[in-house]
């Protein structure tokens, strides 16, 4: 950026016009080296010799207009249980991560358990999990039992908590301890330091990988289908079965993709502004 | 009568002792400054009057408590004694606003608007009303030391520990820092400092204590420690820094 009042020495004139050929000519190879490679790919897909067999079942326009409405309605319950997983996950996440911090020996049995935890649900396979609760829970047949739906989130919440609990913890270790000097030494308790000082520190620092695991918990959320209630995927499935057609899949497909676009958006959109933040000084 | 006395404190770091029997006794409204080569044990000695760091022997009194004993509570000593450190420290999260009033608001549970008129009163006080709602990091290095002298004022501490605080400013930004602390020896803060700054040191300390592995070897009136030492490492450490054009 130059000021108004200033002229361009020549040799300045001279780089900014070179500058700008050179961008002019950076646009075109892009351009050109795109339009090679799309007419390759489609040449080779379209000139296989199944194509006709793999579009048929795969990308039948109409079965796939008959498909979306139940595979939309599907796809409705996968965004309310990512709603309210995602909320669940990070809440249980928080907490475990602040519990794992607690010093002094009244909190052994705190920082244990909460140390169990992570490990058990990092290392347990979310299905099985799934099964236990989903399949497991309601053999005991308790009194008040909540309905499949509801374990199989609370089977989500968990395991995805116990990730979220290690991003958490990692971001409160990421503030410098100068800063809890700084913070103790005003007279603040160790909870105040916490709640003052560095977890809103720690939060905005690990937001970017935070959204990332909710976008790997938008594809897993699908999964309580194993249980019973039907989502975007089940649905497909069932379609499919009826029609022994694929198409359903690929919609479905598409429709999580579509669904994942603003998140995946959102979480860049963050990165960047940490990103801007740490070297903006 | 002595606000602070510290006897025969030992810290060690390691298998190595960086205070090793340190005595110090500050008296009300007096200014030490502590000198003496890096790794001599100024900041950590700050750091164990702080209680940011557990002694390995030796008492601490303030206001004839002994803050040192085990049973009591740190978070009610530090509310008495201000500390500033050489990397400011301030919270980059929190507006400069913000950083001031936290403690006035949750540890002394005033009400907002009554620390906030308190906060805004000390920065208009040196210069920086301003400044009150803009971020750390869009000030500079001497604003922001300063901003870190006026929160631990809001404190309204007994005891002001400053460590170091002009060493990590550029040259000409430390002649503000040191007004500023001109200003609260004029108000009769009760001050102990590290410092590499021998001039400011000779100005404004009442006593000048030089520091070696983890001892006061040397203490008395700035004119004196720094113009007529008598010990030889006293000396050889003034040398140094006459040599390096610092005094």
């Amino acid at each position: 950026m130059t000021l108004l009042d200033h002229v361009p020495s020549e040799a300045q004139l001279r780089r900014s016009a070179y500058r700008r050929r050179q961008t002019v000519y950076s646009v075109l190879v892009a351009a050109s080296s795109t339009a090679a490679l799309g007419t390759l790919l489609v040449i080779a897909v379209t000139g296989a010799p199944g194509w006709d067999r793999v579009r048929r079942s795969f990308l039948d326009p109409e079965i796939a207009r008959d498909a979306l409405p139940t595979v939309l309605s599907g796809l409705w319950l996968n965004v309310r249980l990512l709603v309210c997983c995602a909320v669940g996950a990070l809440l249980l996440g928080l907490v475990i991560a602040v519990l794992r911090t607690l010093r002094g020996p009244v909190f052994f049995p705190v920082r244990a358990l909460a140390a169990g935890y992570t490990y058990t649900f990092r290392g347990l396979p979310l299905i099985i999990v799934l099964y236990l609760l989903t399949l497991g829970v309601p053999g005991l047949r308790l009194q008040g039992m909540p309905p499949v739906l509801v374990l199989g989130g609370i089977a989500l919440v968990l395991t995805y908590g116990g990730y979220l609990a290690e991003v958490f913890r990692a971001g409160i270790e990421s503030v410098h301890s100068s800063q809890l000097a700084a913070a103790r030494s005003l007279g603040l308790t160790y909870r105040q330091t916490m709640r003052h000082v560095v977890l809103p520190q720690a939060v905005r620092r690990v937001a970017p990988p935070l959204l990332n695991d909710v976008v790997a918990l938008q594809k897993d959320v699908g999964l309580v289908s194993l249980a019973g209630p039907i989502d975007a995927v089940r649905a497909a499935q069932i379609a499919t079965a009826q029609t022994f057609n694929y198409t359903p899949y690929v919609v479905a497909g598409v429709l999580f993709v579509l669904l994942a676009i603003p998140l995946i958006a959102v979480t860049d959109w963050v990165t960047l502004r940490a990103a801007h933040r740490q070297s903006g000084g | 009568m002595a606000l602070l006395r510290c006897r025969g404190l030992r810290k060690e770091f390691g298998g190595h002792a960086v205070l090793d029997h340190l005595d110090l006794t500050v008296a009300e409204h007096q200014v030490v400054a502590l000198i003496g080569a890096s790794g001599s044990g100024k900041s950590t000695l700050l750091r164990c009057v702080n209680l940011l760091e557990e002694l390995d022997d030796g008492t601490i009194e303030l206001d004839g408590e002994d803050i040192s004993d085990p049973r009591v509570d740190p978070d009610r000593v530090r509310r008495r004694i201000g500390m500033v450190f050489q990397a400011y420290n301030l919270f980059p999260h929190l507006s400069v606003l913000d950083n001031i009033t936290l403690a006035p608001r949750h540890v002394h549970r005033r009400g907002r608007a009554a620390a906030e008129v308190q906060a805004r009163e000390l920065l208009d006080r040196v210069g920086l009303g301003a400044k009150a709602d803009a971020y750390p990091d869009r000030l500079s290095g001497g604003q922001q030391q300063r901003v870190a002298i006026v929160r631990a004022l809001a404190n309204s501490p007994r005891l002001m520990l400053l460590d170091e605080v002009t060493s990590a400013l550029d040259p000409e930004l430390v002649g503000e820092v040191l007004t500023m602390i001109r200003d609260l020896k004029a108000d009769g803060m009760t001050m102990v400092l590290a410092t590499h700054e021998m001039g400011f040191a000779r100005e404004v300390a009442d006593e000048v204590c030089f520091l070696d592995a983890g001892r006061v070897i040397e203490s008395g009136p700035p004119e004196q420690v720094l113009g007529e030492p008598t010990q030889p490492r006293t000396r050889q450490f003034l040398r140094r820094i006459i040599e390096a054009g610092r005094l």
